[in-house]
């Protein structure tokens, strides 16, 4: 499942603009900053995703209805404003804003878990095969090359078929096989910086390699890891739509903005507003998010203005 | 020469342009059959849709008419001892297989000896387990097949001994279980015996295509008895297993029949496609099964309080929306064999708050209430159905202080935890194979022990066991009275429901679309349907 | 170039072995058996079909038979298909699933390359704009929610074109899923070549081709085309295991007869010598497509060594 936005391509060309910049990478983060918040419709996009994280987080607070409360006058009826329930409800009877709204947190905590994994295991791996190089790098690295042959999504499936529906199975699976661009982008991003004057300083003032790793390289990443991260939540969502098509996705009550659209999808001519919440949320969110990854890549990559 | 070549060219064309007429002029039937048939060796197949074909290219000594009512088939006529235990059937003149090779009894010897062989491991063989002998060869304590009670007179003469007089044998003779097979073929072939370049079959259809992942194809079979009365000349099995995208090929006209839809969309199709949406009532019953073998479920009360609470009218109208009728005995209504007043509980009448409030007392003196819930796993197969209704019946039970935590997995998953009592309260459902109340009933006998000294519960998943419901069952199976035997059958289902075995939620019903261009389909309780009866008109 | 190819060749065949040896263990640990169906089965029937298939021997005698018999190409019988060995199935769903996979590839790639490129030419004017858009939400909406939509849409509502299944020889019966399946393979070729192009426009020798007067087709033809396209391969290895994956659900959707259906189906029910199979295959396809890419790549590209 590689990039919705191409991130190889994107977080290469920034990582080698940073490296050859390292010392001063900071003015150059500055520098992306302030062309970030010159394009409108990344900036536009900012304020729509925080919009949406708290109206998920907060809004269910303000709702008549729990997400897995049954008005059991009221099963796969249309909205209705007098009784609270503006955007419908279910075969259950359940409120399907107060539902789309815990998917929605439930997704984005899904896509967070599985992102924070991916790029804790990419840091730590690349960062070792590029500070130690040579045979090491060669293997860890042959071995990214092999992992990304495999149908992950296949790999996947078997996780969650072994060992059952645990949400957080399903960050820690996906995250797992995600780290894999990651890796490479540290790695690379640690062979330029090694050879820098303060990593030789540190060197010298007798600092061991998990130190030099962890005090001087992974700050400097500050940059690549945002791009990531900003890229892989989307597809992580929409891993984990694909799973509840399948009937792998999260346990009941709880639901998640895939498991949501499966359900709706089939009824999408008899019972439309089952479909249409959660698919708004999910094209708003995710679109946001792409914008949000173009203006990032065009904001840390100079030369692509 | 010249000549010769047009000539040849206008008689290639003028008889392609026939048989493209012929092919349009062939009636297909487009059946959504909602399944990838796993096998069609009769002795290898369970499930329904893999029925649907295997029962249009094989044929039994009976089958189905329209209302799916045993009547001759491959046997013309027969004859049953006055003591019920040994049946003659006279095989059909005309009864051919389709490479012409006449159809005799041997071919039924064959057949069950092949069932019962603990080698074949038939999921099935215990339908005709009626037959004598049979289970023990099943089990490998008779490795001489010769004792089994099937017999072939002579070449068109069949005579089947059963263990005990058996109300139902005939019905059973109609399952897949019971049809014939042709040994030299499956020799032959072994495998590969139902590969379309091998299969012969002596049912009406004969498969010709099979694409795995897609569909299957028949055409009328020449030398069936009855091929003139055949009014589909062609049937396509389609294996669309996805309901929804099945219901629009069905809309778009490219399917004629489903055997199933989903169930949010009866009204839609109601209000769109009337008269098209065929739910009836179907022989089976929607339960959920309780762990009796470890607390807290082996606290009868508890159990009461559970099913008590369960306000079964408003699953099938309201969680479904396709009007299943709510279950409170175990023996579907309608089932064959058992004259009398169905089993209905005192409680079932209460209205429903006076329920809750006798189970709210029932729970407070096992030591539960709502600020003290009793936590308990409810397992479900994934299915959306299934998930409706545990969401339901979890809600029912918060009230009365049970903390309900959902849990589901694949068909395999699922059904492995239950068999190995690894729950607390599980989804489970059973559609009787023949029409008799012994069938759902079985469920809840004792287990056997094994050669090994475990026990086989078999599908009595909860672990139900009462002495006198065992010894009622078993006098049951040989009693040669029906009035008698419903009785005792009655009195075993009025034990067990009063112990609260299981929790009944709903009878099933069948869900059929029907297009209104074929006629001949007629809703009945088991669900059967077989092309023969039916026409389809452009 | 053939010492490189070889020695790609050789490093894939541990990855394979390593594929198979983790998932048929893996697979061992899962809970339910292939015979754990909705109705027990007699333990001595089970014994039966388990002695059948040889799944009552140790489970280290299993994989070295299974391993043995993958070498002589059997991949053993099925447990769900029980009329059908592996091989035997592979055999049926394989060229299906690869032209499903090909078309799709060829459609969304030509056509992401045009939308993109139209794109780049007009970029921040209404055609850019519209074709980015449309492009994202081809990309972002799930593939069995947009499966459904153009089925009712094309097939219900304006009769167009079928809806599902599968006629052999019949091309108008695969006009649908390619569809489904090219949409986000196109989409994402779209943006990759749109974002190169941009740059490449931007170059100095593009800008001196422009005011030496050259129009702009011909620029694009001559100058911008090739070095636009070297993201866009480096995307078309992993781009075609994704779609090799999609096919998971259009095959299901469309009920069209594909290896990609039959993983899903002998996932679920622990077929176990049919996910094995299927998983084999797609390694190895993906393995050598994109040993594929890579010599492609080197083609376009000379600055690329061989590792």
């Amino acid at each position: 499942m590689a990039g919705i936005t191409g991130k190889d391509a994107a977080l290469t060309a920034y990582a080698n603009a940073l490296a050859a910049e390292a010392p001063k990478g900071r003015s150059l983060t500055q520098d992306a900053l302030r062309r970030l918040f010159n394009n409108k419709a990344a900036l536009v996009s900012i304020f729509v995703l925080i919009a949406i994280v708290l109206f998920a987080l907060i809004g269910p607070y303000f709702l008549p209805w729990a997400y897995d409360k049954i008005d059991w006058a009221g099963i796969r009826k249309p909205p209705d404003w007098a009784k609270g329930h503006y955007f419908g409800t279910d075969q259950n009877g359940r409120d399907m804003l107060a539902r789309t709204l815990q998917g929605t947190q439930m997704s984005l905590l899904v896509a967070a878990v599985a992102t924070f994994v991916s790029v804790a295991i990419g840091i730590l791996y690349g960062a070792i095969a590029g500070y130690f190089g040579g045979k090491v790098d060669a293997i860890m690295m042959r071995f990214v090359d092999i992992m990304y042959a495999l149908p992950y999504i296949l790999f996947v499936i078997i996780l969650v078929v072994i060992f059952g529906r645990s949400p957080v199975l399903l960050f820690v699976g996906i995250g797992c096989l995600e780290w894999l661009t990651m890796a490479r982008i540290v790695r690379g991003q640690t062979l330029s910086i090694k050879q820098r004057e303060f990593i030789e300083a540190a060197k010298a003032g007798g600092a061991g390699p998990f130190t030099i790793i962890f005090r001087h390289i992974v700050p400097n990443l500050t940059g690549p890891v945002v791009i990531y991260a900003t890229l892989t939540i989307p597809e992580i969502i929409i891993t984990e739509s694909f799973l509840s098509y399948l009937g792998l996705g999260v346990q009941e009550p709880q639901t998640s903005l895939g498991t949501l659209i499966s359900f709706g999808a089939p009824v999408a001519e008899s019972l439309p507003w089952m479909l249409f919440t959660p698919a708004a949320i999910l094209v708003v969110t995710l679109l946001c998010l792409s914008y949000l990854g173009d203006g990032l890549r065009d904001a840390l990559d100079p030369k692509d203005r | 020469m010249k000549i010769t070549q047009v000539l040849k060219a206008v008689t290639t064309a003028g008889a392609l342009a026939l048989m493209m007429s012929s092919a349009a002029l062939a009636v297909t039937l487009n059946l959504g059959n909602g399944g990838e048939p796993g096998s069609l060796d009769p002795h290898k197949v369970s499930g329904d849709w893999e029925n649907r074909i295997v029962s249009e290219y094989l044929e039994g000594l009976v089958t189905e008419d329209a209302q799916a009512k045993a009547v001759a088939g491959q046997a013309e006529s027969w004859t049953i001892s006055d003591d019920g235990l040994v049946y003659t059937f006279k095989i059909r003149g005309d009864a051919v297989w389709s490479d012409a090779v006449p159809v005799t009894a041997q071919n039924w010897v064959d057949a069950f000896q092949r069932l019962f062989d603990p080698k074949t491991a038939s999921e099935y063989a215990y339908l005709q387990y009626p037959i004598k002998n049979s289970s023990k060869i099943a089990a490998g304590e008779i490795t001489d097949f010769s004792q089994l009670g099937v017999k072939a007179v002579d070449d068109k003469t069949l005579e089947i001994t059963l263990e005990a007089a058996t109300p139902f044998f005939l019905d059973a003779l109609t399952h897949y279980t019971a049809f014939p097979i042709r040994k030299d073929i499956i020799e032959k072939f072994g495998d590969q015996w139902t590969q379309p370049e091998n299969i012969v079959g002596n049912g009406p259809y004969k498969i010709v295509e099979w694409v795995p992942g897609s569909y299957l194809r028949g055409v009328k079979s020449d030398s069936y008895y009855g091929k003139d009365t055949l009014k589909i000349d062609e049937i396509r099995w389609d294996n669309t297993e996805d309901l929804t995208a099945a219901l629009n090929r069905y809309r778009a006209g490219e399917l004629d029949i489903l055997t199933d839809f989903p169930a949010d969309q009866y009204k839609f199709l109601q209000d769109n496609y009337p008269g098209q949406a065929h739910v009836a009532p179907f022989l089976g019953i929607y339960y959920y099964v309780l762990n009796q073998e470890k607390p807290p479920l082996d606290n009868i009360n508890i159990r009461k309080a559970l099913s008590i609470s369960v306000l079964r009218d408003v699953i099938g109208p309201d969680v479904l929306g396709t009007g299943e009728l709510p279950a409170y005995g175990w023996v579907p209504p309608g089932t064959g064999n058992y004259e009398g007043t169905p089993y209905a509980p005192d409680w079932a009448e209460m209205p429903y708050d006076q329920r809750v409030e006798e189970a709210k007392k029932l729970m407070a003196e096992a030591g539960y209430s709502p600020e003290k819930p009793l936590k308990l796993q409810l397992r479900y197969n994934t299915n959306e159905n299934h998930q409706r209704i545990a969401v339901a019946i979890s809600d029912m039970w918060k009230q009365i202080g049970v903390e309900v935590e959902l849990f589901n997995a694949e068909t395999a998953v699922h059904y492995d935890a239950l068999r190995a009592g690894d729950y607390n309260v599980g989804r489970a459902g059973w559609l009787l194979d023949y029409d008799d109340p012994s069938n759902t009933l079985d469920l809840l006998k004792t287990g056997t022990k094994g050669s090994d000294g475990t026990i086989n519960w078999g599908n009595n998943y909860g672990r139900y066991s009462d002495a006198k419901f065992d010894e009622l069952m078993t006098a049951a199976s040989s009693e040669l009275d029906l009035v008698k035997r419903a009785g005792q059958m009655h009195e075993a289902e009025k034990i067990a429901m009063d112990a609260f075995a299981a929790i009944p939620i709903y009878w099933y019903v069948s869900k059929n679309v029907v297009s209104p261009k074929v006629t001949g389909f007629e809703d009945n309780a088991k669900d059967i349907h077989r092309v023969r009866w039916m026409t389809k008109s452009e | 170039m053939f010492g490189y190819a070889l020695r790609r060749v050789l490093t894939a065949i541990p990855i394979v072995l390593i594929t198979i040896t983790v998932c048929f263990f893996i697979l061992r640990l899962a809970p339910g058996g292939p015979f754990d169906g909705e109705r027990a089965l007699p333990p001595d029937q089970l014994k039966n079909l388990r002695a059948y298939y040889h799944l009552d021997e140790p489970l280290i005698m299993q994989f070295f038979g299974y391993i043995g018999g993958v070498l002589r190409g059997d991949f053993g019988p099925s447990m769900v298909m029980k009329d059908f060995n592996v091989s035997r199935l592979i055999g049926i769903g394989l060229p299906f699933t690869l032209t499903l996979g090909f078309s799709a590839f060829i459609v969304g790639t030509i056509g992401g390359m045009i939308a993109g490129a139209v794109a780049a030419v007009n970029q921040n004017k209404w055609p850019d704009y519209l074709l980015v858009a449309i492009v994202l939400v081809g990309i972002i909406i799930p593939n069995f929610l947009m499966a459904n939509l153009v089925q009712l849409f094309f097939g219900v509502y304006l009769k167009w074109l079928p809806v599902g299944g599968y006629q052999p020889g019949s091309l108008i019966h695969l006009v649908l899923p390619v569809f489904i399946l090219a949409l986000p393979h196109g989409g994402r070729v779209a943006r990759l070549v749109r974002g190169s192009m941009i740059e490449v426009l931007g170059t100095n020798y593009v800008r001196t081709a422009r005011s030496k007067g050259l129009g702009t087709r011909l620029i694009l033809a001559r100058h911008a085309l090739k070095p636009a396209l070297l993201p866009v391969v480096s995307y078309l290895g992993p781009g075609l295991s994704y779609l090799l994956t999609g096919s998971l659900v259009v095959e299901q959707v469309f009920s069209l007869p594909g290896i990609g259906k039959y993983f899903i189906t002998a996932a679920l029910n622990r077929d176990y010598g049919l996910v094995l199979g299927t998983t084999i295959l797609y390694v190895f396809i993906i393995l050598a497509l994109n040993l594929l890419v890579d010599i492609l790549y080197a083609w376009l590209d000379p600055k690329v060594r061989y590792r």
